[in-house]
């Protein structure tokens, strides 16, 4: 204890600091939550070579030298109005996409599949990079890009009514292997046959061809992103009847190791104990 | 009572006005030319293909080589945690050496679009008086330095750049270049805010991106506005028209340029000076002299 008084200007000063503390702790939540709605778009399709959504986030400055080169670049197609077939677009207020970053909407315009990949090429942070594009040879490859994955709907695509379509695998720039026909019996006619579109998201790229074509009102292929769309099987399923399964074996250890700390779920979990049915 | 001051007031005025119309609004005639050519080459970049300024102030390519970046957001990208790419990095330090070592804090008033409406806002106050009369609400002119270290803060925590991501000036330049979508209401928020709420609200009191530029050029930017007391009549007119006006403290005191980082150097204050005791000076350049000397 001391029995100077404190200094009134150090007081002050302290107090200063610890309105700003409080303020920028207030502005730090709205600012914080404003960021963190706006950078959560689960069905954000990005150009080829971006990075998963997260580092492609922290990557991307908004620059817009995807954008530019999309739309400046050789044998651009034209739409009827006469106007350039842009696939990508950058973000704006109320496009509800994180600001700023580039997009695509493949029912509007899909992505071309350029061969030299003008945007991929043109991003200064490596947002895009063109690494993730290459090849087993080596090359950068488009048909590497992984924009996301096209998904069938098979109640609305006509092909499953037995109708004749194939707009969408006429499309599709790796035909046959991306998007391939499978021949299934009519069963409506019982005579005819089906000849149904089928994707390999193994080839996929997700540029969006076939639901740029697709005739139905709302198309009945379309693209998601591949984490929203594709699931995971676990390791614990081998193939044992596949010559090119690796490392089965190890696979097996891992799973005696998992199954010690498993714990089973009781006959409740999976049971309809007739409680939905009182009413 | 007040309305007879007013009139002299007025009257006084109009008889400073020594200067012809574009003697007095040379430097704001200019700097809106550059900002407007600025922004039509990024346009003509994106709609035309034009290969002279590509991008946005976020990031450019010059001439189609030579990136430009703006640095505060690549220090956000690192604070977030990205390795960025070397173009960027470049790009950073060519924009750090421009404003930094050469003109200032000049981005906020010869190449920010955000500029144009701001400076509407505060020509509108300054020509209806409003300033003197509203309710003063006051926001220290320090706050955007705290947002600046903020932005820096909640990068990591958000893993993106925070300031980005919300960043009405890029939004703006963005919008202006790409397609706007309701980035207007942005545009419309900062001007209503610099209006009727603070007094060069936005790019005085907030805006980090300023506190930035005006941190990088304090101690070396070579352009600077130099000071004569000698010729000084101390019509304060400068004062009235500046929108930082704490860096013009010197005025009628001491025989000293503004040094300031926070001043813009957008030369408004030289344009209005009828007696040219403002100047547009570098920084080392011995100028004026004391009272006596005449």
């Amino acid at each position: 204890m001391t029995d100077k008084k404190p200094d009134p200007r150090r007081r002050k000063l302290l107090l200063g600091f610890l309105q700003g503390i409080g303020f920028s702790i207030v502005g730090g939540v709205v600012w914080s939550a404003i960021v963190s709605e706006n950078k959560k778009d689960l069905l954000v399709l990005r150009p080829p070579g971006a990075y998963p959504e997260e580092e492609f986030l922290k990557k991307c400055i908004k620059c817009g030298l995807c954008v530019i080169a999309c739309a400046n670049r050789e044998n651009i197609p034209f739409d009827r109005q006469g106007n350039k077939m842009v696939t990508l677009k950058l973000a704006a207020p109320g496009d509800g996409k994180p600001l700023g970053t580039p997009y695509f909407i493949p029912r509007q315009v899909p992505c071309y599949m350029c061969v030299d990949i003008p945007c991929a090429f043109a991003c200064p942070t490596k947002a895009l990079d063109v690494e993730l594009l290459r090849n087993e040879k080596g090359e950068v490859d488009i048909n590497k890009a992984r924009m996301g994955v096209a998904v069938i709907d098979y109640n609305s695509c006509i092909a499953f009514w037995g109708l004749q379509c194939d707009a969408c695998v006429r499309a599709c720039p790796l035909m046959h292997k991306a998007i391939y026909i499978d021949v299934r019996r009519n069963r409506r006619t019982g005579k005819h046959a089906m000849l149904v579109p089928v994707v390999d998201p193994d080839y996929c790229t997700g540029c969006g061809l076939c639901e740029f074509v697709c005739p139905t009102d709302k198309p009945a292929i379309f693209v998601l992103p591949r984490d929203v769309a594709l699931g995971k099987i676990g390791k614990h399923y081998v193939r044992g009847w596949m010559e090119t399964e690796e490392n089965v074996e190890e696979k097996i250890k891992e799973r005696e190791k998992e199954l010690q700390k498993w714990q089973p779920k009781t006959p409740e979990d999976y049971l309809n104990t007739g409680d939905l049915l009182d009413e | 009572m007040s309305n007879a001051v007013a009139i002299t007031k007025s009257q006084e005025r109009e008889g400073e006005k020594t200067k012809a119309f574009l003697a007095r609004n040379k430097y704001l005639i200019l700097r809106r030319i550059t900002q407007i050519g600025i922004l039509g080459l990024y346009i003509g970049g994106n709609y035309l293909g034009w290969k002279i300024l590509q991008g946005n102030l976020s990031t450019s390519k010059f001439l189609e080589v030579i990136p430009l970046s703006d640095p505060y957001a690549v220090l956000q990208m690192f604070f977030s945690g990205a390795i960025v790419g070397v173009d960027v990095i470049i790009g950073a330090l060519l924009i750090l050496a421009f404003y930094g070592l050469i003109v200032g804090r000049a981005f906020c008033s010869w190449v920010c679009p955000v500029n144009i409406f701001t400076d509407v806002a505060s020509w509108i106050r300054v020509k209806t008086g409003l300033h003197k009369e509203e309710k003063r609400i006051n926001i220290p002119r320090s706050t955007r330095y705290w947002v600046l270290v903020l932005g820096l803060i909640l990068s990591p925590i958000l893993g993106v750049p925070a300031f980005e991501f919300i960043s009405p000036v890029s939004a703006t330049h963005r919008g202006i270049i790409f397609g706007i979508g309701l980035g207007w209401t942005l545009i419309l928020a900062i001007f209503l805010f610099d209006l009727f709420v603070v007094k060069n609200g936005w790019c005085g009191h907030l805006c980090p991106l300023g506190a930035f530029y005006s941190l990088i050029s304090k101690p070396a930017s070579l352009l600077r506005v130099g000071y004569n007391l000698n010729k000084c009549i101390e019509c304060m007119e400068c004062k009235r028209v500046c929108p930082e006006v704490q860096v013009l403290w010197m005025i009628g005191k001491e025989n000293k340029p503004v040094l300031s980082g926070e001043c813009t150097n957008c030369g408004r204050c030289v344009d209005v000076c009828p007696e040219n005791a403002l100047f547009y000076t570098l920084r080392f350049k011995k100028s004026g002299g004391d009272k006596n000397e005449t």
